[in-house]
């Protein structure tokens, strides 16, 4: 005798049957799905390549009366599969603040991630994008900015009596805490 | 939940579409062979997904498409599994297409009123090689690149309009970044729509005609849920699972980035193609056309009439022996390619190399310097490793050897007739050269015009009836000499035995070791007549004799037969540079 010929077995057969087909099919779509999902978290596996101080000038190069001065950061970059030797990843105003001591403020705004430029005549750094203003010192200059916290200062070393190096970073936008990015 | 469905089914007519696509009826019953339609269902949208996920990767252009796929299959997590199911499912499409087609022909479900819904498939077949053929040009890869400019080249013996096809192809005049942005666009934007709106149509007319049943039926009709759908399940979970192995067994092959100064003698098209490959053999000079074109479009064009030979008595027989016809010549074809392939020891070692190529690139290419943003075919141009052999093998091996080789593991034709220099000027070699026995072999100067002269009489006379004591201090003198060179593989010793060396180099130079009647060692001597010792082995000193080695500090007019590969211009200060550099052994190696 044929299994579809005992009588109260076609609807229990019908009932595995179809579990079968659903889960088989179920599986047969989420495996190329899942193994593509994979790929796209990939970038959490990547890092913030941090360097360390890198020679941008010497102090003979920012003038005495504590304007600020723009200088390209130059470090070895990596894109995905390339790797750039020696290129501009980023840039900073330096200000001496005397005769032996220099501020960095990343040019990044905090806000929204736009470089800041220094104003002369308000002798102040002025985002393009929403205006936030910010002192010199990088502090913010009106409570109105957007900006949640003044520009990132960073850290300055003077080696061999003039050569003026950064430890260049970038950090979080958005947040009132400085946060560098991992 | 049904209060859902009720309110979603009211406004879309949801219910009566699920209805009808679950409840298909499938005449005699759910059977296997109809599993094929929907298994190329299944691998459609394997390739939709998994090729959506590689798009977001990949980069098309000829400085980052290599690039971009060696980061897929290497750096990227899961990477080589997605790349792996991509590449096996498109092969599966193909074995999956025939069987389909072979069912459809076989239970006539090509004849009326289904001729259209035929007509659609092949249609279908057609995109689906055209998928093939641009996806695999996509990682600019030696071998798909080289394969494909085959194809394409093709399309230049189109009569009249030849030349303007083959540039609206490849987008330019050459090769280049317009060749893959236009692959790239047909491969997953045309070609995919086109089949998207067939395919689309090619079910509709299925459910319109119905499933034509297999003779003779087995079993009383019943629904295409829950049955049939569990065996199109299986059929699609086996056709996953043997991706799937495939891809972990073997994986995508990605070969070395496509260079077209070097030309690839392993290029062949992927092995479903094989059988159109193998078809051009047959047709000499100017009739290529006959095998490119016109009988290729001849088969298609009686495969395409099928559906009207089916209305005459015998037509269905004409149709099946047409396709078994077909069937067997296409595996006749493709199985005489790759027999002669394998017989052919040319293609053998070019895919050899090809592997060693790719094996390569991906070492410099996750070494210290990363890939240059001018693309990893310039880390293979400027190694050592890989361009030394081919350069060896092209300009010197018709006289020396490398191990007895011509340095790609050939052995040339024409037989030995200069040293060969595997390990030139390290300690061994350089034993070699100072034995009696072997200096006069084929190895050494057994085959120049050295072969008598005054260096040979010398180890044979001298150098033989050296006393033990004499023995040690020109062991020292060869250690000495070897130094000159600065070999990388004898660093380490070399730094050990920094003491011998000193001394070794004493006696090179004293009269008793008699080196220096004949050869100039590190002081200006114009009576010197043979090759200068100082620096031997260097870099400097090897551009030196390769560049010309009829220069005075080299052999001078006492040369045999070495061209001045420098001064006449035969290779460039490049391709001396990697010559020397291999010779040495001197090339990136990472650390393990």
């Amino acid at each position: 005798m044929k299994p579809s010929d005992i009588p109260d077995q076609p609807e229990r057969r019908d009932f595995l049957t179809k579990t079968a087909a659903v889960a088989i099919g179920a599986i047969t779509a989420l495996v190329p799905a899942a193994v593509g999902l994979v790929t796209v978290f990939d970038p959490l596996r990547r890092r913030s390549a941090a360097s360390g101080p890198v020679l941008v000038t010497t102090l003979n190069a920012l003038p005495n009366d504590g304007k600020p001065r723009r200088f390209q950061i130059i470090a070895d970059r990596e894109d995905a599969w390339n790797k750039f030797p020696q290129v501009p990843v980023g840039a900073v105003y330096l200000r001496r603040v005397d005769e032996n001591r220099v501020e960095a403020l990343n040019v990044t705004c905090p806000h929204a991630g736009c470089p800041v430029e220094f104003k002369p005549d308000t002798q102040s750094f002025l985002c393009p994008c929403h205006d936030s203003k910010f002192k010199l010192d990088g502090t913010l200059a009106d409570p109105e900015s957007p900006s949640p916290r003044g520009l990132d200062t960073l850290t300055v070393e003077i080696r061999n009596g003039a050569e003026v190096w950064v430890t260049f970073q970038n950090f979080e936008a958005g947040k009132a805490r400085k946060v560098p990015l991992a | 939940m049904k209060a859902l469905i009720d309110w979603l089914d009211h406004r879309t007519g949801c219910r009566k579409l699920v209805h009808e696509t679950l409840f298909e009826n499938v005449p005699g019953g759910s059977r296997w062979r109809y599993v094929w339609g929907s298994t190329l269902t299944f691998t459609l949208v394997v390739q939709f997904i998994t090729g959506i996920f590689l798009w977001m990767a990949y980069s098309p252009s000829s400085q980052t498409a290599w690039e971009s796929v060696y980061y897929i299959q290497n750096q990227m997590l899961g990477g080589w599994l997605l790349r792996g199911i991509h590449h096996y499912t498109a092969q599966a499409m193909n074995v999956l297409l025939v069987l389909h087609l072979m069912q459809v022909i076989i239970d006539g479900a090509y004849k009326a009123p289904r001729e259209i819904n035929f007509w659609f498939g092949l249609a279908l077949l057609f995109l689906v090689m055209g998928l093939s053929l641009t996806g695999y040009l996509l990682p600019w890869d030696q071998k798909g690149y080289w394969a494909t400019k085959v194809a394409t080249s093709i399309a230049a013996i189109t009569p009249v309009i030849g030349p303007e096809v083959q540039k609206l192809i490849i987008g330019g005049a050459e090769y280049g970044h317009h060749t893959l942005t236009r692959f790239f666009a047909l491969h997953a934007g045309v070609l995919p729509g086109t089949i998207v709106v067939l395919l689309v149509g090619h079910i509709y007319l299925f459910r319109r005609h119905g499933l034509t049943a297999a003779e003779p039926k087995r079993k009383p009709d019943a629904a295409f849920w829950p049955d049939q759908v569990l065996k199109d399940a299986v059929a699609c979970l086996a056709v996953l699972a043997a991706v799937l192995f495939l891809s972990i067994k073997f994986g995508a092959e990605l070969t070395a980035p496509a260079d077209p100064a070097d030309n690839y003698a392993a290029a062949r098209p992927e092995w479903y193609f094989l059988f159109l490959f193998q078809l051009l053999k047959y047709f000499p000079g100017e009739s290529e056309i006959w095998g490119a074109m016109i009988l290729p479009g001849l088969v298609v064009g009686l495969v395409f009439a099928m559906p009207f030979f089916g209305r005459w008595r015998l037509g269905h027989r004409f149709n099946l022996g047409l396709l078994w016809v077909l069937l067997f010549t296409v595996a006749m074809l493709t199985w005489l390619a790759m027999k002669a392939d394998r017989g052919n020891p040319g293609f053998v070692a070019a895919t050899r190399q090809a592997q060693i190529d790719a094996e390569r690139v991906k070492e410099l290419a996750s070494g210290p310097s990363g890939i240059p943003s001018s693309g990893a075919v310039t880390l293979l141009r400027a190694d050592p490793f890989s361009q030394g052999p081919k350069l060896f093998a092209r300009n010197c091996a018709s006289c020396h050897r490398y191990d007895g080789h011509d340095g790609l593991g050939t052995i040339p034709a024409d037989p030995q007739s200069a040293s060969d220099l595997k390990g030139f000027a390290s300690r061994s070699w350089l034993a070699g050269l100072l034995d009696p026995d072997r200096i006069a072999g084929t190895n050494y100067f057994g085959g120049t015009k050295f072969r008598d002269g005054k260096m040979a009489k010398f180890v044979k006379k001298e150098v033989a009836g050296f006393s033990a004591a004499q023995k040690e201090q020109l062991a020292q003198a060869l250690a000495a000499l070897s130094a000159e060179a600065g070999l990388k593989a004898q660093r380490d010793t070399e730094g050990k035995d920094s003491a011998a060396i000193t001394a070794g180099r004493n006696f090179l130079a004293s009269e008793a070791m008699q080196c220096t009647e004949c050869h100039q060692f590190r002081k200006p001597d114009e009576d010197a007549s043979a090759p200068d010792l100082t620096g031997y082995g260097s870099r400097e000193w090897l551009l030196g004799i390769l560049g010309n080695p009829k220069h005075d500090r080299f052999y001078g007019k006492r040369n045999d037969r070495m061209p001045s590969f420098g001064e006449d211009k035969i290779l460039d200060a490049q391709a001396l540079g990697l010559l020397a550099d291999w010779l040495r052994g001197d090339w990136y190696t990472p650390q393990p």
